[in-house]
């Protein structure tokens, strides 16, 4: 049995595909009912829409977005995310900020390992998640470093794919500050999907999986 | 009856009334229609046989490019002719909204920085409808002047107050060259509808529909006479689709056709001639032109909206360039 996706969500998905325009590739992967981590760099609000929507219908209901606590918490933000798309909401650098603070390794270990904790049960036996690494929206011009938790819920996880997505032109259409779109046509594609290698570094990892995302940003031209 | 008779009396053209109006149907219209209908049927016909017949690998593509090239002349064949029917407002939303998708296709491949961002909001939301909302309301004289007197301030202006001056010339005028062509240009074409031509009341619509007619079917017999032909390329750094075989071909056969269908204009056959000469030539500078901007973005369409075709402007690239002539031409010599 599949969840319910709210009317609003289905409103939002049909503006937020007309506004972005977005043309969907997949390159390295099809569509498949199965538990992904689709991961994407991040610049613009309707960057996780646009993701979703892109999915096909059958397979959105199941697919949940991972958004910033700190962000989404309160008043309409928190009706969109938790009861309209069923965001998973976590603290965003939890473990970084306590061992910034110096309350010690451990500290910082438990609290990284919480959230990792929450996302694996979020995703139970049967949802996959939409997840920024980067961790907050960037001007578009780079993707920058990832933050680690991808890493970790793929070694909770090492039975779920991984997905690298690219989304291209968001970040004219919809920029970080901005409340009114310009109604570019933008890009989403998906690329193949990676996994952990056996020893393989957290920050090897990372850079890889960041390099799989970039990667896609010139494969989508060369498609056109 | 005596709601029509006035007319009558008014219309000095008697024998066109007699001849094409009677019962109150647009005969042109619907002549043209069949017309386009008869060539889709062919073109559809022919496309299945060749499809049978090709053998090597590249013909095959070439046949199967032009069989969905036809399908989607059969779509936008039907959305034209509806809108049309329709009226009017029909027309004007049609090309709104070609308008606004064909700046859209455009500003993707130009590039705009964040201080841009309103200044694109106004140039996709207010001023491009507008521009169309004022052929509505009948207002020549602000529709004349709204994009290349107004809209030309008040773009620089507010991405001065953006405060940002990198590239600042650059992307001034790149976004104001995209709604001159996007928007003042087109609507140049829906805009025939708001002359009040003497002796052709009520038939506007027909030249609307004998420009785009000529205009597209310069496009497409440029490019049957350029397929079956095409030796000597005209530009090869800019299209090297376009061949001298090509454009010489298909500018006398639309020419022609434009020559031919003067039953439906107010012009004389000789006059139809030289606007479809006029238009053809315009539409030919206008593909060269946008070929040329797809060139220094590096790309080879606009978009891929239309199948076989590109993007919205890969299709109306033509029409951008001679929309605007046509009109002024027939207001100048033939609205009083």
């Amino acid at each position: 049995m599949s969840a319910k996706i709210h009317p609003f969500a289905r409103v939002i998905a049909a503006l937020a595909r007309g506004i972005s325009g977005v043309q969907v590739r997949w390159l390295g992967c099809i569509p498949e009912p199965r538990q992904r981590i689709y991961f994407a760099n991040h610049t613009s609000h309707l960057d996780f829409v646009v993701l979703w929507s892109s999915l096909p219908v059958d397979l959105r209901a199941n697919t949940r977005p991972v958004a910033a606590k700190d962000y989404w918490q309160s008043g309409f933000r928190s009706f969109l995310a938790q009861k309209v798309f069923r965001a998973v909401l976590v603290e965003r650098g939890a473990a970084a900020r306590l061992h910034e603070e110096h309350k010690g390794e451990e500290h910082a270990h438990s609290a990284a390992f919480a959230v990792i904790q929450q996302l694996a049960e979020a995703m139970g036996e049967r949802d996959s998640l939409i997840f920024f690494p980067e961790g907050t929206r960037g001007t578009g011009e780079t993707v920058v470093e990832f933050k680690s938790g991808l890493y970790h819920l793929a070694k909770r996880r090492p039975d779920v794919e991984l997905i690298p997505a690219y989304l291209e032109n968001l970040n004219r259409i919809l920029p970080k500050g901005e409340f009114l779109p310009a109604p570019l046509v933008s890009t989403l594609t998906f690329g193949a999907p990676i996994r952990v290698e056996d020893g393989e570094h957290k920050h090897d990892f990372l850079e890889r999986a960041r390099n799989a995302v970039v990667s896609l940003r010139q494969k989508g031209r060369a498609e056109q | 009856m005596i709601a029509y008779l006035p007319t009558f009396q008014e219309n000095n053209d008697v024998t066109w009334h007699v001849r094409w109006n009677f019962g109150g149907v647009n005969w042109p219209l619907l002549w043209l229609f069949s017309g386009v209908l008869a060539l889709l049927i062919i073109a559809s016909v022919v496309g299945a046989v060749l499809k049978r017949t090709a053998k090597s690998g590249s013909t095959q593509r070439t046949i199967a490019n032009l069989n969905s090239r036809t399908r989607a002349w059969w779509k936008m064949s039907a959305i034209f002719a509806i809108t049309l029917l329709v009226g009017k407002n029909g027309s004007l939303i049609l090309f709104a909204l070609l308008s606004f998708l064909a700046l859209r296709e455009y500003i993707t491949l130009v590039p705009t920085r964040r201080g841009d961002h309103r200044t694109l909001f106004w140039t996709f939301f207010i001023i491009t409808p507008l521009q169309y909302y004022l052929i509505a309301i009948n207002w020549y004289g602000f529709f004349a002047i709204l994009i290349p007197a107004f809209a030309f301030i008040f773009i620089p202006a507010r991405i001065a107050l953006a405060g940002d001056t990198e590239h600042f010339l650059e992307r001034a005028a790149k976004i104001q060259f995209g709604l001159m062509i996007c928007a003042y240009c087109l609507s140049h074409a829906p805009a025939l509808l708001i002359l009040n031509i003497p002796n052709y009341e009520g038939r506007d619509s027909v030249l609307l529909l004998y420009l785009v007619l000529v205009d597209q079917m310069s496009d497409v017999l440029q490019y049957v006479w350029g397929k079956l032909l095409g030796r000597h390329k005209i530009t090869p750094n800019v299209s090297p689709n376009k061949t001298w075989e090509g454009f010489i071909g298909g500018v006398a056969t639309a020419t022609l056709l434009g020559a031919f269908l003067s039953w439906a204009t107010p012009f004389t056959r000789l006059q139809s001639a030289g606007m479809s000469l006029v238009i053809t030539l315009l539409g030919f500078l206008g593909g060269l032109v946008m070929s040329a901007i797809k060139r220094d973005a590096g790309v080879k369409d606009f978009g891929a909206v239309i199948e076989g075709h590109g993007g919205i402007l890969d299709r109306i690239d033509s029409l951008c360039f001679a929309a605007p002539v046509f009109f002024h031409l027939v207001r100048y010599f033939y609205v009083r």
